[in-house]
């Protein structure tokens, strides 16, 4: 191993700013803490129309508008990126379109579980200072990187 | 809510996704070689992002009373720690190992022309589905 960062570290730096100061944006301006997981169950709220169904809760209701102008926020801000920093050309990853597939379900599936994602509890829930936070980012990293290690062998 | 918060909550969002995309933490591959331990520039991605939220949050409410827009400073529900927070966190960790996805940065790669990640986004809204069924179906979680 040459060294530990072998591209450098402005654009990750300058790049994590940029996040953060999106972030705090809508704070400073609604109150609103910006995590992108909820929106996976707030946005099924629109179909299930059962009250007691667990899509109705309170909270998915009443946050499921905002969080859809969020991640349409998210994928302009890729798209700007794209036309303005890298004309035009699309950045296509190689993986295989099932393992995408299957590696989205078990987000899904554990970003619920855990009620929050990288930016929920590894940005804003530790940024609040959150004890279930810095453990849910904790165990997320370990396994994370653990799978990856393994995976890069076998797959 | 207002237009004017949605404008800036897109607005918010957009800055948030760029910085995603100009990090290269949306590029899945990336993300895959900081968790493989070959590159470990995204732990600066984060921990930019964490030392601004961080002031934000911590003290913004001190400095004024209230969001420019109105209303109040929100927190999120304040959890308990509990056992869902390691299964969960784990189940997410071997999406995230397998796939280098996470919610945030996929929304953000499919603006940057990545279309196969709308599998990835897919399989997301699938999963919390399924989720949401379990709850339906009495079975128990984080409340």
């Amino acid at each position: 191993m040459e060294t530990l960062f072998p591209l450098g570290i402005e654009q990750y730096l300058v790049g994590g700013l940029l996040v953060g100061a999106g972030i705090a944006v809508i704070y400073l301006m609604t109150g609103i803490v910006a995590g992108v997981s909820t929106t996976f169950t707030s946005t099924w709220s629109y179909l299930f129309t059962d009250p007691a169904s667990f899509f109705r809760r309170d909270t998915f209701v009443a946050s499921r508008l905002w969080r859809l102008s969020l991640v349409f926020g998210l994928v302009l801000g890729g798209a700007l990126y794209l036309f303005v920093f890298n004309d035009g050309v699309a950045t296509v990853t190689t993986l295989p379109v099932g393992r995408l597939f299957i590696g989205g379900l078990l987000v899904g599936i554990g970003t619920r579980m855990a009620a929050g994602c990288p930016s929920g509890h590894g940005i804003t829930g530790n940024a609040m200072l959150e004890k279930s936070s810095l453990i849910s980012t904790i165990t997320f990293l370990t396994v994370g990187i653990a799978v990856a290690l393994i995976t890069q062998t076998i797959l | 809510m207002n237009v004017q918060k949605h404008i800036i909550i897109l607005l918010g969002g957009t800055l948030f996704g760029f910085g995603l995309a100009y990090s290269g933490a949306a590029i899945p591959e990336v993300v895959l070689s900081f968790l493989r331990l070959e590159d470990l520039g995204l732990a600066f991605v984060i921990g930019g992002a964490l030392l601004v939220t961080m002031l934000t949050f911590q003290f913004l409410p001190r400095i004024i009373s209230t969001p420019l827009l109105g209303g109040s400073f929100t927190r999120p529900a304040k959890l308990p720690i509990s056992k869902w927070n390691i299964i969960g966190a784990s189940v997410f960790g071997v999406g995230w190992g397998l796939t280098g996805l996470c919610p945030g940065t996929s929304f953000a790669a499919i603006g940057m022309g990545n279309w196969p990640v709308l599998a990835g986004v897919g399989g997301m809204f699938l999963g919390a589905l399924l989720y949401g069924l379990l709850r339906n179906r009495g079975v128990s979680g984080i409340e």
